[in-house]
This record gives C-alpha cells, sequence and structure tokens, in this order.
C-alpha cells in the first residue's frame, strides 16, 4: 500500500476556450488533510468535480489508491472510496436528516427488488443496522437530536453537518469537502475544525476547499494554491504562507 | 400504559372494518346501483393496480411517463394472444399473468435503457411517442400476418379460471346468483392487494430511497454511490410490471381487447390518477384511481336524465362534457391543491416551496 492515496497528473479541463485547469499536479498522503485554496473563480471546484467524476478530465492522469479513475462514473468512484460534500449544499432535502444518511449507506446493502418485497431476515438485520450506523453517524458529528428533522429545516451549520455525517456513511478512504466552513458563525467554525480534525484522526484522507485561510492553515498537512486554473504553489502551510506567488495572487503585485 | 395498548387495538379495528368494507362491497354497490356499478368497481380496481404501477414511475422516481398505457396494452394483448381462437393457444391464466409481467417489465426496461439519458419534458415526449407506436403496432400487425387482428381487435378471449371454478360464470351464494363482475371482483380485489403490498415494501427500502434520492437531486444521489441509470431503469421496468398483469386481467375480464382501449388518452387519465391523488403517496393515488373512475359514471347517471328533464332532449353529451368537467377538476387542484388531494407529507412541503 503506498503511502500516496490520490495522485494527479498534467490535469487539464477546459470548457470551450475557457481553460478552467491546466496542468494541475496535486498528490494527497494517506492520513493527512489536503488543502485546496485560491481566489474565487481560480479552479478549485472544477477539480473536485473532476475528482468526484462529475467531469472528465481533458488530459493528465488521475490515480486512486493504485487505480486510474479518470473516466469513471461519480457512482463507481464513491465505491472505490471518495466521498464529497457541496459547496451549495445538496441534501435531500425533504427526507429526515436519518433518512439522509441512510440513502448514503445505498452501496453497502445488497437488498435487490425481491429482498425488498419479501423482506427476508437477512434485509432486516441490515435494514436496522443501516439505521443504526446513520444513527451513530449523526452523533458523530453532533447532530444525533436532529434525526427526525426534515433536512432542509436544519439550521445552516447542521446542513452542513449532515453533509459530512452523509458522506462519512459511504465509508469514504478520501473525504472531499467543498468549503465545508462557509456560512458558520465562529463557535460552529471550530466545532467543524474539531470535527475534522477527529476525522482524520479515525482513518480517513481529507480534501479541503475552504476560504477561511485561518482553518486551513490551521489544519492542514499541505496545500495547493491555484489561481487562473493553475497551480501557483505547493508546500506545507508554512511554506505556503511565505511563497511571493500567493502573496500576489491575493494581494496584487505591489503588495509583495 | 393502557392507553398505548388501547391503540393497536383501535388500529386493528380500523383494518378489520375496512376489510368487511372491501369484501361486501359488490353485493351493496350491486344492490343499490345495479350490476353495471359492480363492473365499474372492477374497473376501478383495475385503475388502482395501474395508477400504482405508474406512481414508482412519477411519483417515487420523478420520471414524468406519458407511455404507461402501451404496458397495460403489452399484458392485454399478450394474454389474447395466448388464450383464445384467435391464435388457436388457450394457456392457462396462472401462466400468462407472471409472464406478462416478466414481458412488460422487458418493454420497460427496452424503453427506458435508451431514453433515461433525457430528463424532464424530453423523456415525457419520448414515452409518450412510445405509447403510440405500441398502438399504432396493434392497429397494424394484421399484415403481414395475422398477429393482432388490426382495428378490430382480439375477441372470444378465454376468462379467468381457477380449476373448475370459471370467473366469467359468476358465483352463487345462499341460493342466489350473482354475475361475473362480482367474482372477478375478487380476483382484482386479491391482485390489487398484493400491488398494494410490494408497493409499501419497495418505498421503505433501499430501493425507494435510492428513487426519493434521485428525485431530490440526481447529483447528490449519484454522489452517494447510486447508479442513477440503473436505480431509475429498474422504476421503469417494475412499474412497467404492474401495468402488464392489470392488462392481462383485463382481457381476461374483458374477453375482448382492441388498440382502441389503449390510446394516450388512456395514459393522460392514469397519470391524472397520480397527480390528483397526491404523487408518491400510496393511499393518494389509491384514492385518485377511485375518483377518476367512478365520477365520471356519477356524472353520466345525473347529466343525462337531467337534461331530459331539463330540456327535454340531451343537449350535450356527456363524455364530451366529461372532459371539461375534468380538465376544469385537475385546474382547480392545481390550484389548490398543488400537491394533490391526499399528498404525502414529504411531497407537499416539496411543492409548496416551488409555488410563491
Amino acid at each position: 500500500m503506498s503511502a500516496i492515496l490520490l495522485r494527479g497528473q498534467g490535469l487539464c479541463k477546459h470548457f470551450g476556450g475557457l481553460k478552467a485547469l491546466t496542468d494541475v499536479n496535486l498528490s494527497i498522503v494517506r492520513g493527512t488533510i489536503y488543502g485546496l485554496i485560491g481566489p474565487n473563480g481560480a479552479g478549485k471546484t472544477t477539480l473536485f468535480n473532476l475528482i468526484t467524476g462529475l467531469y472528465r478530465a481533458d488530459g493528465g492522469t488521475l490515480e486512486f489508491d493504485g487505480k486510474s479513475i479518470l473516466t469513471c462514473k461519480p457512482h463507481t468512484i464513491v465505491r472505490c472510496g471518495v466521498a464529497r460534500t457541496f459547496q451549495n449544499i445538496r441534501l435531500f432535502g425533504h427526507m429526515t436528516a436519518l433518512e439522509n444518511v441512510m440513502v448514503a449507506r445505498h452501496t453497502h446493502l445488497k437488498a435487490g427488488v425481491f429482498g425488498a418485497i419479501f423482506r427476508p431476515p437477512a434485509v432486516r438485520a441490515e435494514e436496522a443496522a443501516c439505521r443504526s450506523e446513520a444513527q451513530r453517524l449523526l452523533h458523530y458529528v453532533g447532530i444525533g437530536t436532529q434525526a427526525n428533522r426534515i433536512a432542509r429545516e436544519l439550521s445552516y451549520g447542521d446542513q452542513r453537518r449532515l453533509e459530512i455525517a452523509r458522506a462519512l456513511a459511504t465509508e469514504p478512504k478520501l473525504l472531499a469537502l467543498d468549503e465545508p466552513a462557509a456560512g458558520m458563525n465562529p463557535t460552529e467554525r471550530e466545532t467543524l475544525k474539531n470535527l475534522l480534525l477527529q476525522i482524520r484522526n479515525d482513518g480517513t484522507t481529507l480534501l479541503l476547499i475552504e476560504h477561511d485561510v485561518k482553518l486551513v492553515l490551521g489544519i492542514c498537512d499541505q496545500l495547493s494554491v491555484l489561481n487562473f486554473g493553475q497551480c501557483i504553489a505547493q508546500g506545507t502551510a508554512e511554506q505556503v504562507r511565505r511563497d511571493p506567488a500567493v502573496i500576489t495572487a491575493y494581494l496584487g503585485s505591489g503588495a509583495a | 400504559m393502557t392507553k398505548a395498548r388501547a391503540l393497536p387495538a383501535k388500529v386493528w379495528a380500523g383494518y378489520g372494518l375496512m376489510a368487511l368494507a372491501l369484501l361486501i362491497a359488490p353485493f351493496i354497490v350491486g344492490q343499490l346501483g345495479g350490476n353495471s356499478w359492480v363492473r365499474i368497481l372492477d374497473f376501478a380496481l383495475l385503475y388502482i393496480m395501474l395508477a400504482l404501477g405508474l406512481n414508482i414511475v412519477v411519483g417515487f422516481a420523478g420520471l414524468l411517463d406519458l407511455g404507461y398505457i402501451a404496458f397495460y396494452a403489452v399484458g392485454a394483448y399478450l394474454y389474447a394472444l395466448l388464450a383464445s381462437a384467435h391464435l388457436d393457444f388457450h394457456v392457462s391464466a396462472w401462466i400468462i399473468l407472471p409472464l406478462g409481467a416478466l414481458i412488460a417489465c422487458g418493454a420497460g426496461a427496452l424503453l427506458g435503457a435508451p431514453t433515461l439519458k433525457l430528463r424532464g419534458d424530453y423523456l415525457a415526449v419520448v414515452t409518450l411517442g412510445f405509447g403510440e407506436i405500441v398502438r399504432l403496432f396493434m392497429n397494424n400487425l394484421d399484415r403481414p400476418f395475422n398477429l393482432t387482428n388490426g382495428p378490430q381487435g382480439i375477441s372470444g378471449i378465454d376468462p379467468v379460471s381457477l380449476g373448475e371454478f370459471g370467473f366469467n360464470k359468476g358465483i352463487t351464494l345462499f341460493g342466489q346468483h350473482y354475475p361475473s363482475s362480482y367474482a372477478y371482483y375478487y380476483l382484482f380485489l386479491v391482485c390489487m392487494l398484493i400491488v398494494v403490498f410490494v408497493c409499501l415494501r419497495l418505498e421503505n427500502s433501499r430501493l425507494g430511497r435510492a428513487w426519493v434520492a434521485i428525485r431530490e437531486d440526481e447529483i447528490a444521489a449519484q454522489a452517494m454511490g447510486i447508479n442513477t441509470r440503473n436505480v431509475k431503469l429498474l422504476a421503469f421496468a417494475l412499474g412497467a410490471s404492474f401495468g402488464g398483469v392489470a392488462g392481462g386481467l383485463f382481457a381476461g375480464f374483458q374477453g375482448f381487447v382492441s388498440p382502441e382501449s389503449f390510446t394516450l388518452m388512456e395514459s393522460v387519465m392514469v397519470v391524472c390518477m397520480v397527480v390528483l391523488g397526491g404523487m408518491g403517496h400510496i393511499p393518494g393515488v389509491i384514492l385518485g384511481a377511485v375518483l377518476l373512475t367512478i365520477t365520471p359514471e356519477i356524472l353520466r347517471d345525473i347529466i343525462n336524465p337531467l337534461q331530459r328533464s331539463l330540456f327535454g332532449r340531451s343537449v350535450v353529451d356527456p363524455e364530451n362534457l366529461r372532459m371539461v368537467l375534468f380538465g376544469l377538476a385537475l385546474v382547480l387542484v392545481m390550484l389548490f391543491r398543488p400537491a394533490g388531494l391526499w399528498p404525502s407529507r414529504r411531497r407537499r412541503e416539496e411543492l409548496e416551496d416551488d409555488s410563491p
């Protein structure tokens, strides 16, 4: 088992004439938190969508856990072990929190049509286990008491956490979070930070897009900075913070 | 404690009453309105099966299918071909009905496989076309060799029978003879209850959750590892198989099938039952099916005598008036109860925040 969980090389993606990503490399080490930062429109979410199969790259290679996932469909990539959340929350709004998480157990359940109709003991046990696992995950992210509430009635912070619980329910090796702290207040951010560290300590690798620089610099082991679809800096938080190219991208050329 | 124990007893009593009502319904209806009303009751049961089948596609998975009646036609024609003098096959209904489910299921998959990439309106148009194609096939397959007997349809179809008992002979109870519609009522009732049971089980399963997830947000559903194409295909195929069974029962009951029974209007009718009753909510869909089968018949019974007494003759054909009233009812329901007459809690919320 190699130490590198995800390795992307020379990734390109363009939409018509717009080059959203050009020649991006990244490698994520198992058991770490990898951050992806950059100004608006830098291509962070595009890179996310490449990794999770929503877009297909126009060039480059993408290997996850030793397998190429470059041309895989989103649902296959989930089965390989990549789970994600969305920048603008995409919960199943009218299901309860618990049901949302139960949906994500889909690939770990076996019941087919006949199993569903006749409900033999094996299926009953599977459903019960699915329910209790979903409940456990809700507790894990700290919204255990909200299990039976309709997802879109939850507070914004709780919706974000529900999305994380839902992604965790697929039992990912890599959890990709697209701006998990967006719209959260400082207290919520602090609990989120602890949650993310907890997830990493429990053995899941994290890939994080985030605008909150304090949060990113605080918890990420490695960082990539994107600007105009290109990777302008890579390294630890400390290295990136001092990088002149990064300072220029964020503050303009006069500031460096 | 006593209250907790009393509640299930009440629920059971409720179920018991419902069962009793369903059991004696044809006798009461027959007593009040004559045998033609028992026939209408039979058709209501058939339409419940159809509506519940379509509900899997439209209500659970959120795919608009406007050609659903094609699967009903497939089931009906399969029965007609395998159990009539037309091709001189006389296969038992108990073999044809499961076979009809299977073949309709296959037809559903065949239609779904190339079209499920389409979304929303585009899918609706393609399924509408499919429904018409099937009907036109039935209409024109009397050449080069006579398979479907064209527009004349196939008559003299064998009735459903169970051992020695033929459902067409009716039943004799307490020295009184009741015609075939009574016997078929019980057959249809059993089939409908099986369909309801299957729907309830599917709704609360891994598949049911996946369908609803796709309806709510297809991209998020994919991100949960759901193979949306296969799961949607399954909804199509399962819904179609219910249609196939209902079609077979229809052919056996009616003794006659022709392409006229499977027009676009019939598809629209079934969609209306689902939408009017409450998409995705099984009791709602049943209510919709019953209402839409029975109301036109009541109207027919009222409007003709009313016109005669008012004008001395029939001014408007009740069949035409039916469509006008139908449209009006739909408009009113969409205005005042956009989620249907009896929606599920979830669906009601979904539709209420879409409207301003």
